[in-house]
């Protein structure tokens, strides 16, 4: 990926597994992964919505771990898994979050959606959210501005429910 | 013609809604193709003044970069103004990007960098030096408000205050209770999740192909032709998917000129995709000042009301909005007067954001009348409910509708209103004081012409197109659910062809018209379908349809029946091929009924109910219940309409306790320009948010009963929010957002 015309400016070589498929790269040091997946690689499910890490659309999964791809060199990341929306599901073969988003309505124009639903599989993941309180607290880095807040959570609580993860406090009430 | 209704009114999910979830529905900015070119805009940093010096030999050094575009050797563009202005453009001058030496606000683009990458052309972008003269900064509106001025140009009719109605002055004078206070609202930036992008495809002979995120491609297809002198017949605008918009992107902005300039002057395909810091730049909500003057008599009758409204405009351009009209009408008064004017700042022209003047106007009304209700001792739904407007008194006409009362009653019982205290501070639980309060809202139901094509197969597949957008309203999902119940045909059986320039002409998606405008078109082109059909059908020999008429015949089961006797009828395919058709498409154009919007006002309506918390020592303020009671006609998609709702509320929770534009008055510069210091409202900051949709049939306001969504949601939140934080603490806070500061340093009213 490094620019052909400037063969004077720093690349590195890199391997990242996307999605699965294990791929070398040569990169300016400067190519962030949100860039990167955006760019040549035409991942276009991941959003660039602030390019500053304070919006969440660019939230991927690196080894499991959700982050913002717009703050990680891609440089820095030889050797990593990412998984982006587009390794989650498929339109015809959906994972049971992007489902649930669809039945909820967890969404308006869907620009923040793919982000929001990486950092939904790893917040169900993690296991920290134990109330609906404590859902809305940990998705709080990922911004939507049509507001379908009420949605994203139901739609997170019915895939706990379903994987038995039930938020502790409501059960009990 | 429209069967009893199998899909509309049915809660349904988007039919875009698997492509959205898995990332393959492409915005703006996600269309590729190889050696494509990246554009970045250099926004200016001063408020007023001009250019001295540019210098952009660094940055046309640097690797990659292609050109450097600035006010120097921008390409030639239409020389006339009327050329610039696009279908919802304002009295004034429209900007025209790299025009001159002269900068008219913070931000406002100066050089536009072209690179082989993203990259290369941000980091150059950094590398131009410019010497400016910087000129003093008039900002404050608050310093400007004796320059204030009636537009000499109104953009509307409708935004024009009505003439007085009595003698409101007079009859404040002499009220037993009134109240008189002024409101200061903050500007808000819509920001949008989608950042502004255009991608142009240019092809060898010429075509464009144009990706831009606008609510509107027939509106960015005419600008374009116009600006650049292109044949209309060689561009295409296509907006599939829309990240978001809320009235920033009506009008053209500055990446699609700049993209377009670009592509055509390198003969090369090209992407601009906006920083976020530029979204602060353009198209923003005015900040405003009103003052509200309500009098009552003894038993909480308004005997006046006076409202007078002022708000920022560009030195450009003079944008206006409906912030005090509505006044006029939501409430019976027989003396009323309404002023309204506005005032130029060194700022872009502010623009259209979600229920633009409703969204600031209502919202003084609103506490206002929460102010009269505590000076007269009454309730303050009894006092809305004793004041309602049966007729709309501005423009002496009936409404077509108005469920207003059923909101009322049924959002107040949902929430429980009846087991409020009126006295404020009544309501503690630890360190938090509770509140509880409401607001009323209201906003226009209106129709804009639309056009639509429906094709119907010979397999009994349906085909619906026109250029309306959806920008996360769920346009798709309704023309489809229309088009299954005219044709009695599953919702996969339908596909829906929108977001593109060469499509029936549809006006941009604003203003809450689109379900109506582009709906009733749809159902009109169903019909004219069904007509054709059945006029083939009657050619035939021995049909069974020869004497029925249109009125009387109905698609049920791939068959055309009698509505009477479904025994009665042919199959589709077999009228088509036996007629030796392979489909039938047909056209229909709707608008506005004129003869009934003569005698007829519509207007959906809308009551909202909140809950806060207000920590007593650190002024926090969290909102944990809203019920909003909506009347809007006929819902479509009870699942998308929520939605619509839902967003209208968290807007307007933002616009109450968070939004607010911060201006360097000294520099006249934006200082919080990223969505971490311009606060919108987070998971954390959204509770429980109930909605009601009340029963409200309505068949004037549009042929299909349906009165629009988009902006009604908003509509009051910030002053049922407002109005709950009085009923906490007794502090009656006039300043929007309330942001704690002002929560803490308030004093108690009561």
């Amino acid at each position: 990926m490094a620019d052909a015309r400037s063969p004077d400016l720093p690349v590195c070589n890199i391997s990242l597994s996307i999605n699965g498929e294990r791929q070398k790269f040569t990169l300016h040091p400067w190519t962030t992964l949100l860039d990167l997946l955006r760019g040549p690689l035409e991942l276009s499910g991941t959003k660039k919505g602030c390019d500053h890490g304070q919006c969440g659309a660019c939230t991927v999964l690196v080894d499991g771990e959700r982050i913002n791809s717009c703050l990680k060199l891609a440089v820095s990341l030889d050797g990593a898994g990412i998984i982006t929306i587009e390794g989650l599901g498929s339109p015809n073969g959906l994972h049971p979050m992007q489902e649930a988003f669809v039945e909820h309505d967890a969404y308006q124009c869907g620009y923040c959606t793919p982000g929001q639903i990486c950092s939904a599989v790893a917040l169900v993941k993690e296991g920290h959210a134990r109330s609906r309180a404590e859902i809305r607290e940990l998705m709080s880095g990922n911004l939507c501005r049509c507001g379908a807040y009420t949605n994203i959570a139901d739609a997170i609580e019915e895939v706990m429910d379903t994987q038995r993860i039930r938020p502790v406090k409501e059960a009990a009430e | 013609m429209l069967n009893p209704s199998k899909v509309v009114g049915v809660p349904t999910a988007r039919i875009d809604g698997p492509l959205k979830v898995s990332g393959c529905a492409p915005y703006a900015a996600e269309h590729y193709e190889p050696f494509m070119l990246f554009g970045y805009v250099l926004p200016a940093t001063i408020a007023t003044g001009r250019i001295l010096a540019i210098d952009a030999t660094d940055a046309e050094r640097f690797g990659g970069v292609i050109k450097v575009y600035t006010h120097e050797n921008r390409p030639d563009t239409a020389w006339r103004d009327s050329k610039w202005k696009d279908e919802v453009a304002l009295p004034g001058h429209p900007l025209r990007p790299l025009e001159s030496d002269r900068i008219l606000f913070d931000g406002q683009p100066v050089a536009f960098v072209v690179a082989e990458t993203f990259e290369a052309a941000r980091d150059a972008a950094a590398l131009i030096k410019i010497h400016y003269a910087a000129a003093r900064p008039h900002t404050d509106l608050r310093n400007e408000l004796s320059n204030r001025y009636a537009p000499p140009v109104p953009r509307m009719k409708q935004l024009v205050p009505p003439p007085p109605r009595g003698d409101a002055e007079k009859a404040f004078k002499e009220a037993p209770h009134r109240i008189s206070s002024d409101y200061e609202m903050s500007g808000e930036y819509h920001n949008p999740m989608e950042l502004f992008a255009t991608t142009v495809l240019w092809k060898k002979d010429g075509e464009l192909t144009i990706h831009d995120k606008t609510q509107g491609s027939q509106n960015s297809h005419e600008y374009i032709c116009q600006v650049f002198g292109l044949d209309p017949d060689k561009v295409v605008v296509k907006n599939a998917f829309v990240g978001g918009a809320f009235g920033q992107a009506l009008r053209p902005k500055h990446q699609l000129f700049f993209a377009v300039m670009a592509s055509l002057d390198l003969k090369r395909s090209i992407k601009a995709e906006m920083s976020r810091r530029e979204m602060f730049y353009l198209t923003w909500r005015p900040s405003s000042f009103q003052t509200v003057s309500l009098a009552a008599d003894e038993e909480g009758r308004l005997t006046a009301v006076m409202h007078d409204a002022v708000h920022a405009t560009s030195r450009y351009e003079d944008y206006q909005e409906n912030v005090a009209n509505w006044s006029a009408l939501a409430y019976k008064c027989d003396n009323v007067k309404i002023s309204y004017e506005i005032a130029k700042l060194d700022v872009s022209t502010p623009g259209d954001m979600r229920a633009p003047g409703a969204a600031t106007g209502v919202t003084a009304l609103e506490t206002a009348m929460d102010e009269l209700a505590y000076v007269c001792g009454i309730d303050p739904l009894e006092l809305r409910v004793k004041n309602f407007a049966h007729r709309d008194q501005m423009q002496d006409k009936e409404f077509t509708s108005k469920a207003l009362h059923a909101c009322f009653r049924e959002g107040a019982a949902r929430f429980g209103w009846s087991r409020r205290s009126l006295e404020p501070r009544s309501m503690r639980e630890g360190h938090e004081l509770i509140g509880w309060g409401m607001a009323s809202g209201i906003w226009e139901a209106t129709m804009s012409p639309a056009e639509a094509n429906v094709r119907l197969s010979g397999d009994g597949k349906v085909t619906v197109s026109a250029a309306a957008s959806d920008i996360g309203t769920g346009t798709y999902t309704i023309l489809a659910q229309l088009s299954a119940d005219a044709f009695d045909i599953p919702l996969r059986d339908v596909t829906v062809r929108i977001a593109e320039s060469t499509l029936p002409k549809t006006g941009v998606q604003g203003g809450s018209w689109t379900a109506a405008s582009t709906g009733s078109a749809v159902q009109a082109a169903s019909k004219a379908v069904i007509a054709t059909l059945l006029k083939h059908a009657q050619k035939l020999e021995t049909s069974p349809l020869a004497k029925a008429k249109v009125e009387q015949v109905e698609i049920a089961d791939g068959r055309l029946v009698l509505e009477a006797n479904h025994q009665i009828g042919m199959p589709v395919s077999e009228i088509m091929e036996r007629a030796g058709l392979s489909g039938i498409e047909e056209h229909a154009k709707v608008g506005p009924d004129m003869m009934t919007m003569r005698k007829f006002a519509a207007y959906t309506h809308s009551a909202v109910f909140v809950e806060v918390r207000v920590d007593v020592e650190l002024g926090v303020v969290r909102v944990t219940r809203v019920v909003s009671a909506i009347a809007a006609g006929r819902i479509l998609n009870p699942k998308t309409a929520r939605s619509q709702i839902l967003g209208g509320v968290v807007m307007g929770i933002g616009s109450a306790l968070h939004e607010e534009g911060m201006v360097d008055h000294r520099t006249g510069r934006i200082m919080n320009h990223n969505i971490a210091e311009y606060h919108v409202p987070a998971h954390a900051d959204i509770e429980d948010i109930d909605v009601i949709f009340v029963d409200e049939d309505d068949d004037k306001a549009s042929p299909i009963g349906v009165k629009g969504l988009g902006e009604i949601g908003i509509v009051g939140v910030a002053a049922a929010v407002s109005n709950a934080i009085f009923h906490a603490t007794g502090k009656r806070i006039r300043s929007f957002p309330i942001t704690l500061d002002k929560i803490l340093t308030e004093r108690t009213d009561q």
